[in-house]
């Protein structure tokens, strides 16, 4: 008989022990989400990354292009001399120092005038990726044949054409990994905009836990999120690729 | 046609091209042999500028190809190219390649361009590949593309930069054929090869070049039966 009391005992105290936890898992649910709408903070969160994040990324690929071609062109032709100066310089610094102090800068002394700081970010990381995406453009310029471009040439067509239509896509198809990496690693580093009082989705999640004191709920929630936007970009990129490989199958 | 008056190349201390003087006349077919690294290449390829020459000067249809103020691409319009390594652009299928320079430079609408290149294709056989990639064909088929598609621009003349070169050799035939049919066609042809079979049948003059030089030049009944040139009975006793 004994036995048996020790027995229900022990499972009474195991229900116990989860309907415990069960309701510490709720209350911190409830007061991580739902209490006073607090979900909101994180919707608004998701919003504000994703448009950092996207807005930098096509600036970002549009500079690194831009930036590219003029240094390849400068390269090859000596031309285009003081373009390529001020590109070089413009690669150095924004290489050379932290994307936060960047950001700081841009909103406290350049862009003074601009008061939306999610377009000051936009704008910041836009221009920080582009000197990243520019080296890795340009590494995929240079690797493209450069039978391609007298191919073009020998046709007839500009130095800019033969670029745009022959070199171009093929160097963006070769280096499309790295440049996958590149905005996964923009899309993370969104997550400092809150220096500038951005609710992005990390500073979502600081916001709740000031208010409820439980760190468990919110970190997690968005690292979760977090990872679910890699995923999602990772995937993109894979399709990018395959579609991109449509001249490849032999 | 084309005159060329004392070109010259240097590679750095290197001497490619030395004085070299000559002039090509309308529906000649100039075939140029020689050893590797005898300036042949460079030869071709200073004439559309793809080199741009140290000094002296290359005109073409009156105008000098290497002049500051001429605007090259024009020139390169008249001048179809086709290159050893055959150069199809990769990102292009098959009639986009051959469409391409045509539309983009707004000499054709993009129906225009479709239909001659596809009656191209038909020509050689190929019309079946049109929405191909480079990258499914063998190197014949794409050489012979590489040909219709500067043949789609309606060029005055043709560069043949070793176009055998890099292919099998059951692939030669079917590209010195279409060569062939071009020459017999009327074109202006400056062929830089090392098929002397072609090169007796075809060419009108060959060159022989070597150390940068045009060492002789003679039309092909002479230039192989009755060679002056040490040099090049020597090149002719180790190929033929």
């Amino acid at each position: 008989m004994n036995g048996f009391y020790c027995l229900t005992g022990f499972f009474n105290s195991i229900s116990e022990y989860f309907g415990d936890v069960w309701d510490s898992f709720y209350e911190g649910f409830y007061k991580t989400f739902l209490k006073d709408d607090r979900w909101k903070f994180f919707l608004e969160g998701i919003e504000n990354t994703l448009i950092i994040a996207i807005g930098a990324t096509l600036m970002g690929i549009l500079i690194g292009i831009v930036i590219s071609v003029v240094k390849v062109l400068h390269a090859k032709t000596g031309k285009l001399i003081i373009l390529n100066w001020i590109f070089e310089i413009y690669t150095t610094v924004i290489r050379g120092t932290p994307v936060v102090l960047q950001l700081i800068i841009a909103y406290n002394i350049i862009f003074i005038n601009i008061e939306n700081a999610v377009l000051v970010g936009i704008i910041t990381f836009g221009i920080n990726s582009g000197a990243y995406v520019s080296e890795i453009i340009r590494a995929g310029i240079m690797a493209v044949d450069v039978g391609q471009t007298e191919a073009g040439r020998s046709l007839g067509l500009s130095q800019f054409q033969t670029m745009r239509l022959i070199v171009l896509p093929q160097a963006i198809k070769n280096v499309l990994p790295a440049l996958g990496n590149e905005f996964i690693a923009l899309l993370k580093e969104t997550s400092v905009i809150g220096y500038l009082g951005v609710n992005d989705l990390t500073r979502a999640g600081q916001r709740v836990l000031s208010l409820t004191y439980d760190f468990y709920f919110p970190y997690i929630s968005i690292a979760i999120v977090y990872l679910l936007m890699v995923m999602g970009l990772s995937k993109l990129f894979k399709m990018l690729e395959k579609r991109f490989a449509q001249s490849d199958r032999g | 046609m084309i005159e060329v008056k004392n070109l010259c190349k240097t590679f750095g201390k290197n001497e490619v091209l030395k004085n070299i003087d000559y002039k090509i006349e309308k529906g000649e077919k100039i075939v140029v042999v020689g050893p590797s690294g005898s300036g042949k290449s460079t030869f071709l390829r200073c004439l559309n500028m793809l080199e741009k020459p140290t000094s002296g000067e290359i005109w073409f249809e009156g105008i000098q190809v290497n002049g500051k103020k001429t605007k090259i691409d024009l020139v390169r319009q008249r001048m179809g190219m086709v290159f050893q390594q055959f150069n199809l652009f990769n990102n292009k299928n098959i009639i986009d390649n051959i469409t391409l320079a045509p539309v983009t430079l707004k000499l054709m609408t993009k129906e225009q361009a479709e239909e001659k290149a596809m009656s191209l294709l038909k020509r050689i056989g190929l019309e079946d590949k049109a929405k191909a990639y480079p990258s499914q064909l063998s190197g014949g088929q794409k050489q012979r593309i590489a040909i219709i598609r500067a043949l789609a621009m309606n060029p005055t003349v043709m560069l043949f930069d070793e176009p055998t070169s890099a292919l099998d050799p059951e692939m030669v035939g079917e590209v010195l054929q279409l060569m062939k049919e071009l020459a017999n066609d009327g074109m202006t042809m400056v062929v830089v090869t090392h098929e002397m079979g072609f090169a007796r049948e075809v060419g009108t003059k060959i060159l022989f070049m070597d150390e940068g030089c045009i060492m002789e030049e003679a039309p092909p009944q002479e230039f192989f039966d009755n060679p002056k040139h040490p040099r090049l009975q020597d090149f002719l006793s180790k190929v033929l």
